[in-house]
Order: structure tokens, then sequence, then C-alpha cells
């Protein structure tokens, strides 16, 4: 009987052991053939996640594995697969980066694919302790990469930082997971909330359920657990920044997203008032604190906090649609990411990376089509129709107008009214003002990346149907 | 309760262990402190022992005696710390360390309290393991840990990995011009590369 039973559960988990096996293989590889291959493992490093994302979407099944501690479910395998572009985008974008900054060490791949691993788990968690060990694991490794550039005092200021608050939050989140353990007696998401549904809900699970959502807002980087955020882009060299804004927030979000509406679905009451709050909050923060910023990579950490509060709108909704608006708005938000940290690794002049806003002065007379592509992702990114954010923000709000969240839907909107000064400042910049010189050209593979992310902003109106129906598929899991 | 040799053995124990317990603190050189605390880990495992818990025993040298305690060696040794000068503003803080020891004799009353209070404890706090004389209870540990947490254990261990690997991509550094030994090119070395013979003129060096 155990046999089969492994048998499945092996199968149900072969993209992950994919990567598992394929990071030790490459650490190996790295270990024995010295510091030169380095490109060569980021190289195998994107195939075998490529792989793994290719076996996930041809040959794995619906199902639950290892006693409930993994499941597999329309939902996991999308975040996942979201959380492996992720992952695969940012590898190729650090190349270039690579050589030119004396970053090319062979442990960075093989970290970013532990750490992909550790989403890739925290996805599939259908059980508090998976759900934890999942977490530290793309925890640890993010620690560790933050701090990489490790002669640079901004980026070890950032590891550690990133750490200290890490392990603080990591605390609360297994504070409040005993607690729901203490008073439900299971540690299983479907166990408890089999639990809490023929129980009354009472004073100690609601504080379990409370310290569980501010670990997880930690990790999102949601207001008021956003501190780091800024610090971490800012002094994180730039393509961990890359990586730190597009993956972990998938992963991180795919959970927050599990953990509510299915282990504590019967406290629907509860946890939305929470995530109304976090919600709202990141996204005024978001719009206020990014106003006074000059540099992009603090822009974008901001930019990042809102564009949390957003997504957790649709959450906030409860609803079929609400999971639906999530998933179609962290779709969005990882291609336009990706195309805006492919142009900020392209900021290159003669002496090295430059990541101020003001050295994209008069881009437009220098370099059109690099300032054409973020110009469409600046307006997307702000929400002005018909591109790509507008449809996002459309798709949440409209989920919370659906469950008579209006307060939320409106300041939401005037949040995002905002939020599109600073987006439209970084335009009138580049096409207004005097040109500051301009900057060298761009790399083949950051050309590659924000084009097609440029393309998919631009007509996002024609694959928004199917991607819509994707959605719907992957929110259905859980109603 | 413990009879006969048990009891001996237990009262023979836990007398040393408290009795070196106090040399930790009481020793002057503290390299004789630590060795004391390794004597109070022993006669713990061996508490441990007697009440049948051997995991826990061999755990406590394994970590404790293995790891901690010769850490705690290294550290001694290594930094040249003036114990005298640091034992001697101790005494200003015996009042916060008194009301430390007063609230946690509290808890523990609250704790054992319980057991006199709630007739339920005793049936909540049963094992759930099978008869000691069964099967032991190392071997009931790895019987769960190895089927039901497999993956939980698994992951425990690539997160141990990322640990290691993160400590020396953050801390190792290649210093340049160090000279390796290279066993394979000394082994290689014959007579003829290793001797070279040259005339030497007198009155002259090389």
């Amino acid at each position: 009987m155990m046999t089969a039973d492994l048998a499945t559960s092996l199968s149900l988990a072969a993209p992950e052991l994919i990567v598992a096996v394929g990071a030790i293989v490459l650490l190996m590889l790295g270990v024995f053939s010295g510091p030169k291959a380095s490109s060569t493992i980021t190289g195998l490093a994107v195939a075998i996640l490529i792989g793994a994302l290719a076996w996930m979407v041809f040959f794995v099944d619906d199902g639950k594995a290892f006693n409930g501690a993994f499941t597999s479910d329309p939902f996991a395998r999308l975040m996942k697969l979201l959380a492996l572009i992720g992952s695969v985008v940012t590898l190729v974008m650090s190349v270039g980066f690579a050589k030119a900054e004396k970053f090319d060490k062979f442990e960075f791949p093989v970290l970013v694919m532990l750490s992909t691993l550790g989403m890739m788990l925290m996805i599939s968690a259908d059980d508090t302790l998976s759900l934890y060990l999942g977490l530290e694991l793309q925890s640890l490794a993010l620690y560790v990469v933050a701090a990489f550039n490790r002669d640079s005092v901004r980026s070890t200021e950032a590891g550690l930082k990133y750490f200290v608050l890490g392990a603080l939050s990591s605390g609360m989140l297994l504070y409040g997971i005993s607690l729901v353990y203490g008073f439900t007696g299971h540690t299983g998401f479907v166990a408890i909330a089999d639990t809490i549904a023929n129980g009354d809900r009472n004073l100690g699970l609601i504080f379990g359920l409370v310290f569980i959502l501010a670990g997880l807002a930690f990790k999102i980087s949601a207001v008021p657990f956003h501190m780091w955020t800024p610090d971490v882009y800012e002094g994180a060299p730039t393509p961990v920044t890359a990586f730190f804004a597009a993956a972990p927030k998938m992963a991180a979000m795919a959970l927050v997203v599990r953990v509510v509406s299915e282990a504590f679905a019967p406290m629907h009451s509860d946890w939305q008032q929470v995530i109304v709050f976090i919600s709202i909050a990141s996204m005024v923060l978001g719009a206020f604190g990014a106003i006074g910023q000059r540099n992009i990579k603090r822009l974008m950490a901001y930019s990042s906090i809102g564009h949390m509060g957003y997504a957790l709108v649709g959450l906030a909704a409860g609803t079929l649609a609400g999971v639906q608006g999530v998933v179609i708005y962290m779709i969005i938000y990882l291609a336009m990411t990706l195309g805006t940290f492919a142009f900020i690794l392209a900021m290159r002049r003669k002496e090295g990376n430059v990541e101020q806003i003001d050295d994209l002065a008069g881009l437009s007379s220098t370099n059109p089509v690099m300032a054409t592509i973020l110009t469409i992702l600046m307006f997307s990114l702000a929400g002005i129709p018909p591109l790509a954010g507008f449809w996002a923000k459309w798709s949440v709000f409209l989920a919370a107008m659906e469950a008579n969240l209006f307060a939320l839907a409106v300041i939401g909107v005037l949040a995002s009214v905002v939020g599109a000064y600073y987006y439209l400042r970084i335009i009138k910049i580049m096409w207004f003002d005097e040109p500051a010189g301009g900057l060298q050209p761009v790399a083949g593979e950051l050309g590659l990346v924000l084009g097609l992310s440029g393309l998919f902003t631009l007509l996002y109106i024609v694959v928004a149907g199917p991607i819509g129906a994707v959605a719907q598929t992957a929110a259905r899991t859980f109603f | 309760m413990l009879t006969g040799l048990a009891a001996a053995f237990f009262y023979l124990f836990a007398l040393i262990a408290v009795a070196s317990a106090v040399m930790v603190i009481a020793a002057r050189n503290p390299v004789h402190s630590v060795l004391f605390l390794i004597l109070t880990f022993f006669n713990a495992a061996a508490l441990f022992l007697l009440t049948g818990a051997e995991f826990l025993a061999m755990i406590l040298l394994v970590v404790y005696v293995g790891a901690v305690a010769v850490l705690f060696l290294f550290v001694v040794m290594m930094l040249d710390v003036d114990f005298a000068e640091l034992k001697a503003g101790a005494l200003q803080y015996a009042p916060i360390g008194a009301l430390v020891g007063i609230i946690l004799v509290a808890e523990l009353a609250v704790v054992l309290g319980g057991y006199a209070l709630s007739p339920n404890v005793a049936a909540s706090v049963a094992e759930p393991m099978r008869d000691l004389a069964e099967r032991h209870n190392t071997a009931q540990l790895g019987d769960i840990l190895y089927t039901d947490y497999v993956y939980a254990f698994q992951i425990a261990g690539l997160v141990l990995l990322v640990a290691m690997i993160g400590a020396i991509v953050l801390t190792l550094r290649h210093k340049e011009g160090v000279k390796r030994q290279v066993i394979a090119d000394q082994v290689a070395r014959d007579h003829r590369t290793a001797i070279e013979v040259r005339k030497v003129e007198s009155g002259k060096g090389i």
C-alpha cells in the first residue's frame, strides 16, 4: 500500500523533484568546475526550470500527495507556472549584469532554483507544516541572494534587514500556526476548515488567524509589514531585486489566497476585515510613498506595495470572481514587473548601471524605442485603458463591487489616481526634459524581455478571453 | 516510582548533575566551567536513559556535548575574555535575576497545578506511542519520520543545505597567492627532477 501511495505522491511532485535534484546536481557541477562555469550553470538552471515547467503543464494531474501535505490543483499549477516564469526570466536577465558587475558566481542560479523550489512547495502546501517549510526554504535563499554582493555595504544591509525582519515574521507565523493547531487539533487545511465549520469560532482561533495573516503579509510586503521593501529593493543587486519583485510575490499571494479560502473559509467575515484593512493601507501607502522617490528601484518597491494592495481587493471580495481577479492581476503584474526590471537592468552608461530617475531625462530623443516601451509599461502600471494594467484593476474592482465592498473599490480608484502621478512623472522626464546623455544599447536578452512584456501589455485585450478562462478554472479550485 | 537499583542510580546521577551544575557557575576558570557543563549533560542523558527515553539521551550527547559544548570551549579558548571582570558587576543584576526566577517558579506551579486541578490532563497527554517493550522509541520516531513525515523531513534537509550554501557564499574568501599542497605533483617527482647536481667553483656561491 505504502509503495503505491509513494509512487502517486512522487508523480504529483515530479516538477519539484526535477528542480530539487537539478539544483543539487548544478551545485556539484559548480563546485567541481570552478568559478568560470557560472554562465553555463545559469543556462543549465534555466533549462531545468523550463523542463520542470513543461513537465508540470503536460504530465501532472490533480491530487493530494504525502498524506495531504502537498496538493496539485489548477490553482497551484497556474501559480507555479507564474513563479517559474518569473525565475526563468530573472535568470536570463541576470547573465549580462553578472558579466559586467562581477556578479558571476555559480551559487546565484543554484540559490534561485532552491528558492523557486520553496515557492513551488508553498503554492502546493495543503498543511501548515509544509506551508512553513516551503516558506522558510524560499526565504532563506532570498536572504542570501539579497546580501549576495557582499562587498557592498548596501547589499549586506539589505540582506541583514530582510533576514532580521523575515525571522520576526516567521516567528509570528509560527505562533499563529501553533494557536490554530491548539484550537483545532489539526495541521491540514481541509481538516482545519472542517473543525471550524463544525465547532464555534473562538478568540484563540481569531488570534491565530491574525498572526498567520501578519506573517504572510510580510512576504507580500503589504502595509503595515512593508518597511523592509524599499531598502531591500534599493540595496540588493538589480537582478535580485527583479527576482524579489516577481516570483516570490506570486508564491506568497497564492499562499494567502489558499490559506484564507481553504483553511479559513468558514471564518470569512473575520479574515475579510483584515484583508480589507491591509489592502487599503497598501494601496494608499504605495501611492503616496512613491511620490518623493528619486531612485527607480525604490520607486518600484512602493509600486509593488501598492499593486499587492490592489490584488488583495479581489481577495477581500472572497468570491469566485474575486479570486479570479487576483489571479489575473498577478499574471499582468508579473508581465509588467519583469518588463520594467528588464528596462532598469538596461539602464547602463559607460561607467556602469544607473538607477536615478533623472538619468532617464530626454530618453525619447536618444533611445526612442526603449522610451516608447517604458511609456507603455508605465501607462499600464498606472492603469490607463486599454493597456493590461487597466484590465487587472478592472477585474478586482468589479469583484469588490459585486461583493458590496463599495468603499474599498472607491478608495482603490482614488489611490490609483494618486499613483498615476509618479508613473506619469517618469514619462514626462523621458519625453519633455533635456537629454542627460544617452544609455548604452540594450543587450539582446533584455531587449527580448522588454519587447515581449511591452507587447503583452499593449495587446492584452486580444488574449484577455483565454487568460480570464484559465484564471477562472484556477479560482474554481476553491469554490 | 523508582525502587532498588534504579532508584540508587537515579540519586547518583541527579546528585552529580546538580553538583556539577553548581560548579558551572562557581568555577573560577571558564574552561573548568565548560567541562562541568559537559558532565552535567552526561548525567542528564543518563537520567533520560533511566526513564526509557534513549533517543533524547543520544541527541543530548550528540548535539549538546558533541557540538554546543565544543563550540563553547572554542569560544572560551579563542576569545580572551576576562571573566573575573565580567563577574565583578554580576551582583547588581541579582534583583532582576531573582524576579525572573520567581516568574519561572510561578509558571511551573501553574503548569503542575494543572495536573491537580484538571482531571482530563492525564488523558490528553497520554502517549500516542506503542508500548516501549514492543518497539523502542528511537525506532518508533524513525517509523513516523520516514513515512508520514518524509516530505517535511526532506524539505528540512534542503533548508539546511541552503543555510550551508549561504554561509559559504557570504563568508568564504579565496586568498590570492596561497601555496597549496599538490600531492600528485609531489608523488610524481623522482630523483631526476628533485635533485640537481651542480659544479660549484671554489670560493663562489651558486
